[in-house]
């Protein structure tokens, strides 16, 4: 995998671009011990890699929202992952403009021990919020995560919708560019849902992006324009929601 | 077949300041919000070390002992301190957050640093602790003094550029924390903290000075003991490596961090 040296051209703020992107994973994932290594070097494995997506294009103008559907394991996670920048692809070209704003998992880098606002801020900052930006935006995410009365205490009291609200009230403070959200949506309870759809449907207006990945046909269609079936790692479809819902539900009925 | 890889390097904006200080901020409080006596154990360790070390080697052992013996065996426990413990942390940190690295895309860099300052407030409470044992002893503070930010700060941009390297060799090789943990242990005898660097053989004392913790503890007590000003040809070879560690460690890192996700 080689980083080209080429200057591609600026994409636009909020824009979202992949071509062609493909991404595979050794069979055996995580950590290895040195012996293992030893190992490898004297007999290399011919464990074959996993392929997790396969010359996937698309692309996302400012503004749009997309839908990723498809069953478990076609890859929509690591199409997120990819997007937000934590891995990079073995081929192919991503490209984001603008600051962009991934709710992968449940409060990734919040800790246990440290209080509802000592969190929020850590948060903040790695999302990228400057001192006086989370100064500013502090009570407003307080407010809006509904927690206020516990925001001083340590995180490892909070229920797991607390803390989802909190996540997602940081996310929707920060308010990024390019807004990825990975199926976490669906959990939590009905008013919690329903806040953080208005809260996302405001953004659209606002003109930001959104993609987003779930098993739920109703928040779909409700918040994307468009929708992008993938199944094994390809791009089965992309179309409007409907026409894909359509196909998509023909094809497991 | 497929087009080569290609990912403009997506620059994190952000106020890297800020979030070097909430995340250094927060590894300070974590490891010290579940203690009872709080930042005090900072203080307690070394007093240990130092009380028993200059039994030890003061009474037990007998022998010829250098002047203000507590304090020379307390300016060799700060800096072997902060090392063993900025050393280690440095590079486990990458896995320790594997949560952080796997979710959040913040420069993989920013990790193993803020591992090492967050030691920082640890080891400026040492140096307080240090300074007010000097000045109990009867010694006053001189001009010299003003060396010691300057050979600090060398210092901990060494053990930085240590961690950007380990930490990364760590993710791939999770053997890495032992031998870590093996060196710090051996680190005890070869750094003369309880004993003095004109007992070492001529032979051996060419091997000392390119031990950047053995050279702090001999700036240290050059410094507050001596009072004098240490050896030029120190400072340069500390500034040499940290250097140079820096520039190694960030190439190795570097090279790892594209396949961290792979595994974690």
């Amino acid at each position: 995998m080689t980083e080209s040296a080429i200057k591609t051209r600026a994409i636009p703020n909020g824009a979202v671009r992949f071509d062609r992107v493909s991404k595979s994973f050794a069979q055996k994932r995580g950590q290895k011990l040195l012996r293992e290594r030893i190992g490898e070097l004297l007999a290399p494995s011919r464990a074959r890699r996993f392929e997790v997506l396969k010359d996937v294009s698309f692309t996302l103008a400012p503004g749009e929202s997309l839908g990723l559907v498809g069953p478990n394991g076609a890859g929509k996670s690591t199409l997120l992952n990819l997007a937000t920048g934590l891995c990079d692809p073995d081929s192919g070209t991503i490209e984001t403009g603008g600051r962009i704003g991934a709710l992968l998992e449940l409060g990734a880098g919040f800790h246990p021990d440290l209080t509802g606002a000592e969190n929020l801020r850590i948060h903040a900052a790695l999302m990228g919020l400057s001192r006086q930006e989370t100064g500013r935006q502090f009570e407003g995410i307080v407010d809006f995560s509904g927690v206020r009365e516990f925001i001083q205490q340590p995180l490892r009291t909070y229920s797991h919708g607390m803390t989802l609200r909190l996540a997602f009230a940081v996310a929707a403070g920060v308010a990024p560019d390019v807004l990825l959200i990975d199926e976490i949506i669906g959990v939590g309870d009905q008013a919690f849902q329903d806040r953080a759809q208005h809260k996302i449907q405001e953004l659209r207006r606002a003109g930001h992006t959104i993609l987003l990945a779930s098993h739920s046909e109703d928040l779909i269609a409700s918040l994307c324009d468009r929708a992008l079936w993938m199944d094994h790692g390809r791009v089965r479809m992309l179309g409007t929601v409907q026409e894909v819902f359509a196909a998509y539900r023909g094809n497991a009925g | 077949m497929s087009t080569p890889a290609r990912r403009p390097r997506q620059r994190w904006t952000g106020d890297y300041l800020y979030l070097f200080e909430s995340l250094v901020l927060r590894d300070f409080r974590v490891r010290y919000r579940n203690m009872s006596l709080g930042v005090l154990w900072s203080l307690i360790n070394p007093l240990v070390m130092m009380s028993v070390l200059t039994f030890i080697f003061g009474r037990v052992f007998g022998g010829e002992r250098p002047p203000l013996f507590p304090v020379f065996v307390l300016c060799g426990l700060v800096p072997y301190n902060f090392f063993t413990l900025a050393f280690l942390s440095g590079t486990l940190s990458i896995v320790d957050n594997a949560p952080l690295v796997k979710r959040v895309p913040v420069p993989r860099e920013i990790i193993p640093v803020v591992a090492v300052l967050s030691h920082v407030v640890h080891l400026l409470i040492q140096i307080a602790l240090l300074i007010t044992f000097v000045l109990a002893f009867g010694l006053h503070p001189v001009k010299a003094w003003l060396w010691l930010p300057v050979v600090w700060l060398l210092y901990v941009i060494f053990v930085c550029g240590l961690a950007l390297g380990s930490s990364a060799i760590n993710v791939y090789l999770r053997d890495t924390r032992y031998l870590v943990e093996s060196f710090n242990t051996v680190l005890f005898y070869l750094v003369p903290i309880f004993y003095s660097f004109s007992i070492i053989p001529p032979r051996y004392a060419g091997i000392y000075q390119f031990n950047p913790v053995a050279a702090m503890v001999l700036a240290t007590r050059n410094i507050l003991l001596d009072g004098k000003s240490p050896p030029l040809s120190l400072v340069s070879n500390l500034l040499v490596v940290a250097a140079f560690t820096t520039s190694l460690g960030l190439l190795i890192f570097t090279r790892l961090k594209p396949r961290f996700y792979e595994h974690m």
